[in-house]
């Protein structure tokens, strides 16, 4: 299982170009940690999943100051 | 208004005419466009979230082209969330700019200046162009222009309180004395009060809340736009004197229909 966004998903051997496709992200407006640490989207489509792998995918929201971590 | 377009300011290298930082929290996306119009908006922050697939608009759609994108650091508790957050918001690929905002207080929501001198110092030697929110005290005013920032942004009340120019007199300090650009930023409510730290020597505003909270926002985003001018022109003016005790007359002491 891979933890992505902090939720377990059965990603094992997938790509990270594959499973944002399948998941519904637009790749484009988005950034990768994989590991933590950024990950190049050139890299996507060459970074398979393993089980362990923790991922997170950000991109940007509305914001002004002081959103709160569990906000 | 030629002095306007002749006064600018700058950061990291980009030159600005505006002087009005808008957030884009709590409010429509739909309404981004016609706030930053209004506004006279160069600069528009944004957070950095993880992001969710049902929520298919991307607000970068939404802002106009041309307008400099300030991410933040919310959500980040230490130096080394910042910095991580920095990277993943200049990965997303709209520029070095960032502002650090740094919190392990979640009730009053004010800044951790120690932590947020650490991720500047970091975050300078890695290019960005940083801009500290600081709860305003002088010595650590100091230290961030030490670490490399690029402008100081001090709180004026606490976020989103829109409570007004509760620092007032330590803003003043700060503008006084850093050789850096000085943003007021959280607590400004209304545009008397943002007009007020624009008349102090303030380079600019920052504010969120005021305009998303107010009963219609792209009218407060233009009120806000006319009273940071009024009170950047009336900086520039230099303000009249205020006499200690008295009085003292404006009309001619000499003529009187009396006698």
């Amino acid at each position: 299982m891979v933890k992505i966004n902090g939720a377990k998903q059965d990603a094992d051997g997938c790509t990270v170009a594959k499973w944002l496709a399948e998941a519904g992200y637009d790749s484009r407006a988005v950034a990768v940690e994989y590991n933590d640490v950024i990950l190049p989207k050139e890299d996507y489509g060459s970074t398979v999943l393993r089980n362990g792998d923790v991922v997170e995918i950000v991109c940007f929201m509305g914001g002004g100051c002081g959103c709160r971590k569990d906000g | 208004m030629a002095m306007n377009e002749e006064d600018t300011w700058s950061l990291g290298g980009h030159r600005f005419h505006s002087r009005f930082i808008l957030g884009s929290g709590k409010y429509s996306l739909q309404l981004i466009e016609a706030a930053v119009k209004d506004a006279g908006a160069e600069i528009v922050t944004l957070a950095v979230r993880r992001a969710n697939t049902k929520k298919k608009e991307n607000i970068l759609d939404y802002i106009p082209s041309g307008t400099t994108l300030l991410p933040n650091t919310s959500g980040a508790r230490s130096a080394e969330e910042a910095v991580r957050i920095a990277r993943l918001a200049r990965e997303l690929g709209c520029g070095d700019f960032i502002k650090i905002e740094i919190m392990r207080d979640s009730k009053y929501l004010l800044p951790d200046n120690q932590e947020t001198i650490r991720a500047t110092e970091q975050l300078a030697k890695e290019g960005f162009v940083v801009l500290p929110y600081m709860y305003p005290d002088l010595n650590v005013a100091r230290d961030l222009v030490q670490a490399g920032a690029a402008a100081v942004m001090p709180l004026a009340a606490p976020i989103g309180s829109n409570k007004g120019l509760a620092t007032k007199e330590f803003i003043q300090i700060l503008i006084d004395e850093i050789d850096l650009p000085i943003i007021v930023d959280a607590g400004i409510g209304k545009p008397s009060e943002a007009c007020a730290a624009m008349e102090m020597g303030a380079a600019a505003i920052m504010a969120n809340t005021a305009l998303a909270t107010a009963g219609n926002l792209p009218m407060m985003a233009a009120a806000f736009r006319d009273a940071i001018r009024a009170g950047r022109n009336a900086y520039l003016a230099g303000l009249g004197r205020v006499l200690t005790r008295g009085a003292s007359a404006s009309d001619p002491l000499t003529g009187f229909l009396r006698d």
